[in-house]
């Protein structure tokens, strides 16, 4: 069996899964947020149980329109405080907390192993600690509430194999765009991809994070990474609970194996409206922008706010443009303060926010209005991501986003000295 | 037996557009449904009537996982989607509230915008009485056939956890 296979089964009563099948799961952790929690505690009050299964097992976060941006989410927010208490469940309070994907990690609340469905498509981003974690809907999130598990049907797994040396400038972010861009947006439809390869071992948890957080973007159910001596670094002074470690088969069986090489390879730009409609940051040329972002559950980590500071150190945001550095958590925003990060992006011009989903879903916090153009390290371009129906998202990693910024159109980190 | 007129879309129909992130502090279906498709067809809520059928090519659904896209559909008054494929997050919402998806390329390939469906959803048949043509959707794996004819997902759960305690 593969990575995907081999954790499937360990939450079954079975020994062996094989693509196609419907199984039963027990899960590990459920995951709600601001915007999927309402209609799943709606939901699970219908199915008539007084007790979520195991309160330890489920969390809240707040953070698509953190701090309470209207009523209306002032109301949503209470209603899972509300239902939390009532549960003993976890809560993740304004201030104690930031974005649910880059959160939970950090909180070593997703281990090695683990089985995660989250009420958020991004909840592939846990395939970074070899744990198979997929987005759900409101109304599974209340069923396995109630119950304890979920049906799934069990994928098959694309291998995708990485090879060569990351360039400067080169992260995650790029090798997820380009392989978007070369699959395409359903490339990986109810699959799971598997990523490896020495350019996926020289890459750091930062950037694996990013990666598995982009598999959605390809239709993807999980994106899965094999654990290593980073893996276990990462989560040994977080876990608090025991887990396992999986690994492939020797002989196990792909869907497809599909390989590159990464050697040379120039940051990816995604054009709108969609995330495979990726260029290299050279061919994109020149396009003016409004506005930079730099966050997200994507790249809102510590290692991207270092990549952007890097740039924007001692220069200053194209006056045209408005440059927005949200750091993933409150912990990498501590980090980022204690590291002199944040005192360089005010100096550069930058805007520092709290941790939030913010303008990535054009919540709050940097809507963009009709025609506006904006340089994004989030990871989707739709048509009105970001705010007006007529306005454009570009996807990049953080040193674009940061040297677009100073520069005002869309050039290469290279090109700023 | 499901009756209505098809509005067509491409591929790619993204849950941004069926329904944007800026009305997701609102989580009621009827409110939702008041901007279904608004970003990339503003005269959709106009010429929509009960029983409409929505139609699209490949990946229908694809982006975000919000429960909000298939509630928006239903209570605009959409009996079912047809489309080649669904995405993943997509297709296990609407199964769970019962909104009827179904996937059959010839359907989608030979069908016009206007045209005027009947669908029996019991046998996975598609017919196009405007241009008096049949047919046949992939059937639904029998583990779904479950959830479908309990009525969706929670009363499904309903009756997994009544048999639980017996
Ligand atoms: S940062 Fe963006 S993609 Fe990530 S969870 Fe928030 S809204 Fe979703």
């Amino acid at each position: 069996m593969n990575l995907a296979e081999k954790i499937i089964a360990a939450h079954t009563d079975k020994k062996e899964v094989s693509p196609g099948e419907f199984v039963n799961v027990r899960v590990d952790l459920i995951l709600a947020n601001d915007i999927t929690a309402p209609i799943a505690i709606r939901e699970f009050r219908r199915i008539g149980v007084s007790k979520v299964f195991d309160p330890k097992r489920v969390v809240m976060v707040l953070d698509h329109f953190v701090p309470n941006k209207d009523i209306a989410t002032a109301e949503i927010s209470k209603m899972m405080r509300e239902f939390c208490a009532e549960q003993g469940a976890l809560f993740f309070e304004v201030g104690k907390a930031g974005i649910e994907h880059a959160l939970l990690p950090e909180e070593g609340l997703v281990l090695p192993g683990e089985l995660v469905i989250g009420g958020d498509s991004h909840t592939c981003t846990y395939g970074a600690l070899g744990a198979f974690s997929t987005g759900v809907g409101s109304t599974d999130l209340a069923a396995a509430m109630a119950t304890g598990d979920i049906w799934m049907k069990v994928p098959p797994t694309i291998k995708f194999i990485y090879h060569g040396n990351l360039g400067k400038w080169i992260g995650g972010k790029d090798l997820i765009l380009y392989t978007i861009g070369d699959i395409g947006v359903d490339g990986a439809l109810y699959s799971a991809m598997e990523f490896s390869g020495e350019a996926i071992d020289a890459l750091s948890m930062d950037g694996r994070f990013t990666m598995a957080n982009m598999a959605i973007e390809a239709g993807a159910k999980a994106g899965l990474f094999r654990v290593d001596n980073k893996t276990q670094l990462y989560i040994k002074s977080r876990a608090r609970r025991p887990y396992h470690v999986y690994e492939p088969d020797r002989d196990a069986e792909y869907a497809k194996v599909i390989e590159y090489d990464v050697s040379g390879m120039e940051p990816q730009v995604a054009l709108p409206h969609l995330p495979s409609n990726t260029k290299t940051v050279s061919e994109v040329g020149g396009i003016e922008i409004d506005q930079a972002v730099i966050g997200s559950c994507t790249n809102g980590r510590l290692e991207d706010l270092r990549v952007a500071a890097q740039i924007l150190k001692g220069r200053k945001v194209h006056p045209r443009v408005r440059c927005i550095v949200i750091p993933g958590t409150q912990q990498i925003y501590l980090d980022a303060l204690s590291e002199g990060l944040i005192e360089i992006f005010i100096k550069a011009g930058a805007v520092v926010s709290t941790p939030t989903c913010g303008p990535c879903c054009g919540g709050h916090m940097g809507v963009l209005a009709e025609g506006e153009r904006c340089i994004s390290t989030t990871n989707r371009n739709f048509i009105g991501r970001m705010g007006s129906p007529k306005s454009e998202v570009y996807l990049s990693n953080p040193a674009v986003a940061a040297a677009s910024a100073i520069a005002g159109s869309i050039i290469s980190p290279a090109e700023i000295n | 037996m499901l009756k209505g007129k098809v509005h067509k879309y491409g591929a790619n129909v993204d849950t941004d557009v069926i329904i944007p992130a800026r009305y997701l502090n609102i989580y009621d279906p009827a409110e939702l449904a008041k901007h279904c498709m608004e970003d990339i067809d503003q005269d959709f809520l106009k010429r929509v009537e009960p029983g409409d059928i929505i139609m699209a090519t490949t990946n229908f659904g694809c982006g975000s996982s919000r429960e909000h896209a298939p509630l928006a559909i239903k209570a605009a008054g959409i009996s079912c989607v047809i489309a080649k494929s669904f995405a993943r997050i997509f297709f296990r919402n609407a199964i769970n509230i019962g909104l009827p998806l179904l996937e059959s390329e010839e359907a989608v390939d030979k069908t016009d915008s206007g045209d005027i469906l009947e669908v029996d959803l019991a046998r996975g048949q598609i017919k196009n009485l405007t241009k008096n043509l049949t047919f046949t959707a992939s059937p639904y794996p029998d583990f779904m056939t479950g959830i479908i004819s309990a009525g969706g997902l929670i009363e499904y759960t309903k009756q997994r956890l009544a048999s639980r305690r017996v």
